[in-house]
């Protein structure tokens, strides 16, 4: 519809142009243009800050090495461990949360009553669940899975001391999972929608049940929403601190996790570990930008890919309608 | 009334035996297994409410006690109170107090006035030391401690006494997000406006995701980014004193709400119908009249709840305000430090004991936070609902 109309547009305000200059029509559309571009240039001035100060430091050495406890010695210091308590935390989580949020958009696109109260309520609960405050879900995970759950655990396992009952890697990716269902139903939804009900009823028509078209038709079709999701949901999760404070991070650890009820070092909470504990944030300062760096190249790359593959089930969604 | 015969004919009648028709019990149990699963959003959103709230209810009825001096009862006068109060006395449950005998209740008793023999000399005497600083009194308003010359409001969680007026948190909070507030929604909005009515096909393409890749830069970078950068480029343009302070924290918080307003108000933007667009410019009107006189106003219900989820959002941001300020100053001045709820929560809850007052204090300021972003959220969703329905000429 847009594609057909905007030439028009284009003609009649060229025309209008032409026939008087209206000042404060200029005016605003200059200054929100400006807003725009300042927008835009935040963007550009963070990217760029952390790009140029930290590429030096962002070496192979650096990205492979286990730091020993003095994280600010530049010849011994490293991520590694960072980043591999970052993906087992955020992979763990995936576990969890694709599967809730896919099944709760296939509920909500193929099966809910369009306008019932549940519908309305289960709907207004998604919307509520992405708005709670990271920090409360930090506040939830300590006081739901490791105080409630995971002590009870100890005691019906009949555990000498504790081992689920305090921070471990499995509370923390379970606290983000119940962070991000809502990115992944919401992304999952979307790409639900823009299958064209042809296919459904095509499907109904030639003898397959509901469940068979869910199954065979629709969820392959659907598939690139559903990863676009999940790359977000792994993304907004990859990057979060708040939510893993109480919940499993640690500040230093010897050995890697290597099991569920471990601790975890971790990316984010390094980055802000480096930035307010620095001894000297003069002579850090590379250390800094290039763990920054690392959690950006982490978190953006599969922003970007998701922001590819979903801008594409948009065009697909208009060609459409 | 078509419609709900529709979805009548259409759903299975118990375990997929409907009359006439093929059994399908799986085809029966999937979808109540699906329906099943999208209720968990619904037990979440109750688990973290109860949960957060469950650690914070002592604080609400007054079951935690600060006092270091409190009366003591003398262990050979316990003969004297009845075993309800011994137990209140002796702070135990009451499975505890039965499985004792009388003279391990005894031994506790001289524990009890041991433990007060061990407050230093100069507490003995402070007005301070014998009162429950959880009260709500002295959560909210303020009081005068010994060392201060008037009432104050103070948050200082560690030392001998604790003070946990919550006020300059608050304030710190509200500062904080009013700045990042008034900087986020003009510039988002501005955005929306232009993304959404001004600009050409090919600059909307690509000015509308590269603006919502703002949201994908994790708040510790953002938060990063303030302490080393835009506190330092701040303070060079303003001249303040505190270089970090509630003013950058707000700005940079801004930079965290603005890719949320925008896209909210971009949306309810591009959803006014086209018909409105097109009658106002075939009338005379230029783009800008348009987008300004018509078409905002018809919006303006998704503007405000862009605003409103923005708020939401700025009062639960933790990383950005925790990297770059954190003193619990109680001023109303942008450029002083101050400290947020969320802060306070995230800093403090490392060194609260499991299950003390600070930790309950902590918790209960968590769900005053969901309580808040709830709310915000519920009025936001409430206003698009109506504004989509509206334009959809549902009522």
């Amino acid at each position: 519809m847009s594609e057909v109309l905007s030439p028009k547009s284009k003609v009649q305000s060229r025309h209008f142009r032409a026939e008087k200059f209206d000042f404060w029509s200029f005016f605003f559309s200059g200054l929100t243009g400006l807003a725009t571009l300042l927008i835009i240039g935040i963007l550009a001035v963070i990217l760029i800050n952390i790009i140029v100060n930290g590429w030096q430091g962002f070496t192979w050495h650096f990205v492979s090495t286990i730091p020993k406890k003095d994280f600010f010695d530049i010849k011994t210091t490293g991520v590694l461990p960072m980043i591999i308590g970052t993906t087992f935390r955020v992979l763990v989580m995936t576990i969890f949360v694709i599967p809730v949020g896919v099944i709760t958009a296939i509920y909500l696109t193929e099966y809910a009553p369009s306008n019932s109260l549940i519908t309305r309520i289960i709907r207004a609960a998604v919307n509520n669940l992405a708005g709670v405050p990271s920090i409360v879900f930090g506040l939830f995970g300590l006081g739901f899975f490791i105080n409630f759950i995971g002590k009870n655990m100890d005691v019906l396992l009949h555990n000498t001391g504790a081992v689920w009952g305090q921070p471990a890697l499995i509370w923390a990716s379970l606290t983000l999972a119940v962070m991000t269902v809502p990115v992944v139903i919401v992304a999952t939804e979307e790409s639900l929608k823009a299958i064209p009900p042809g296919l459904r009823e095509a499907s109904l028509a030639l003898g397959a049940t509901k469940l068979e078209t869910i199954l065979k038709i629709v969820l392959p079709q659907a598939l690139p929403g559903i990863m676009t999701g999940g790359i977000l949901a792994v993304s907004r999760a990859a990057g979060e601190v708040a939510p893993i404070l109480f919940t499993g991070v640690a500040y230093y650890m010897a050995s890697l996790p290597s099991h569920l009820s471990d601790q975890f070092m971790d990316l984010g909470y390094h980055v802000f570990v480096l930035s307010t504990q620095s001894p000297n944030i003069e002579q850090t300062r590379p250390i800094l930008y290039a763990t920054v760096l690392v959690l950006l190249v982490l978190t953006f790359a599969l922003n970007i890919v998701a922001i590819i593959i979903r801008s594409n089930i948009r065009r697909k969604m208009r060609s459409l309608h | 009334m078509q419609p709900s015969q529709k979805e009548a004919r259409r759903t299975p009648g118990w375990m997929g035996i409907h009359r006439g028709h093929k059994a399908r019990p799986l085809e029966w149990l999937a979808e109540k297994f699906i329906f099943l699963v999208s209720l968990s959003t619904i037990l979440m959103v109750f688990l973290i409410f109860v949960f957060v709230a469950r650690e914070a209810l002592p604080v609400f009825f007054g079951q935690t006690d600060t006092a270091l001096v409190s009366a003591v009862i003398p262990p050979n006068e316990m003969d004297k109170h009845s075993p309800a109060e011994l137990q209140k006395y002796l702070e135990l449950t009451p499975e505890q107090f039965k499985a004792m005998d009388h003279d391990t209740l005894k031994s506790l008793m001289d524990v009890k006035v041991e433990a007060q023999d061990d407050i230093p000399e100069e507490f003995r005497t402070s007005r301070d030391a014998r009162i429950n600083t959880t009260e709500w009194r002295y959560l909210l308003l303020p009081h005068q401690w010994d060392d201060y010359k008037k009432p104050e409001y103070i948050w200082q969680p560690v030392g001998q006494i604790k003070k946990f007026n919550i006020i300059p948190l608050l304030v710190g909070t509200l500062k904080i997000t009013l700045i990042g507030l008034l900087f986020a929604v003009p510039l988002a909005v501005g955005a929306a406006i232009y993304v959404s009515q001004l600009a050409r096909p090919q600059v909307r393409e690509i000015a509308k995701p590269t603006i919502e890749l703002l949201s994908g830069i994790p708040s510790v970078v953002v938060g990063f980014f303030a302490l080393l950068v835009l506190a330092t480029v701040l303070q060079k343009i303003f001249g303040y004193e505190t270089r970090l302070n509630a003013f950058v924290a707000g700005i940079a918080l801004g930079f965290a709400v603005i890719p949320i307003i925008f896209s909210i108000a971009e949306d309810a933007l591009t959803s006014v119908p086209r018909a409105y667009t097109q009658a106002a410019l075939a009338l005379g009107a230029s783009r800008w009249q348009t987008a300004w006189q018509i078409v905002l106003p018809a919006a303006l219900p998704g503007v405000f709840a862009a605003t409103v989820l923005g708020f939401g959002r700025a009062i639960g941001e933790t990383m950005i305000v925790l990297m770059v300020c954190s003193a619990s100053v109680m001023s109303w001045s942008i450029f002083d430090s101050a400290r947020s709820i969320t802060t306070t929560i995230a800093a403090e809850m490392a060194e609260a004991v499991n299950g003390g007052p600070h930790y309950r204090i902590l918790f209960m300021l968590g769900a005053l936070l969901f309580a808040a972003t709830f709310i915000s959220n519920m009025i936001g969703d409430f206003v698009i609902h109506r504004f989509k329905n509206k334009l959809e000429g549902k009522r």
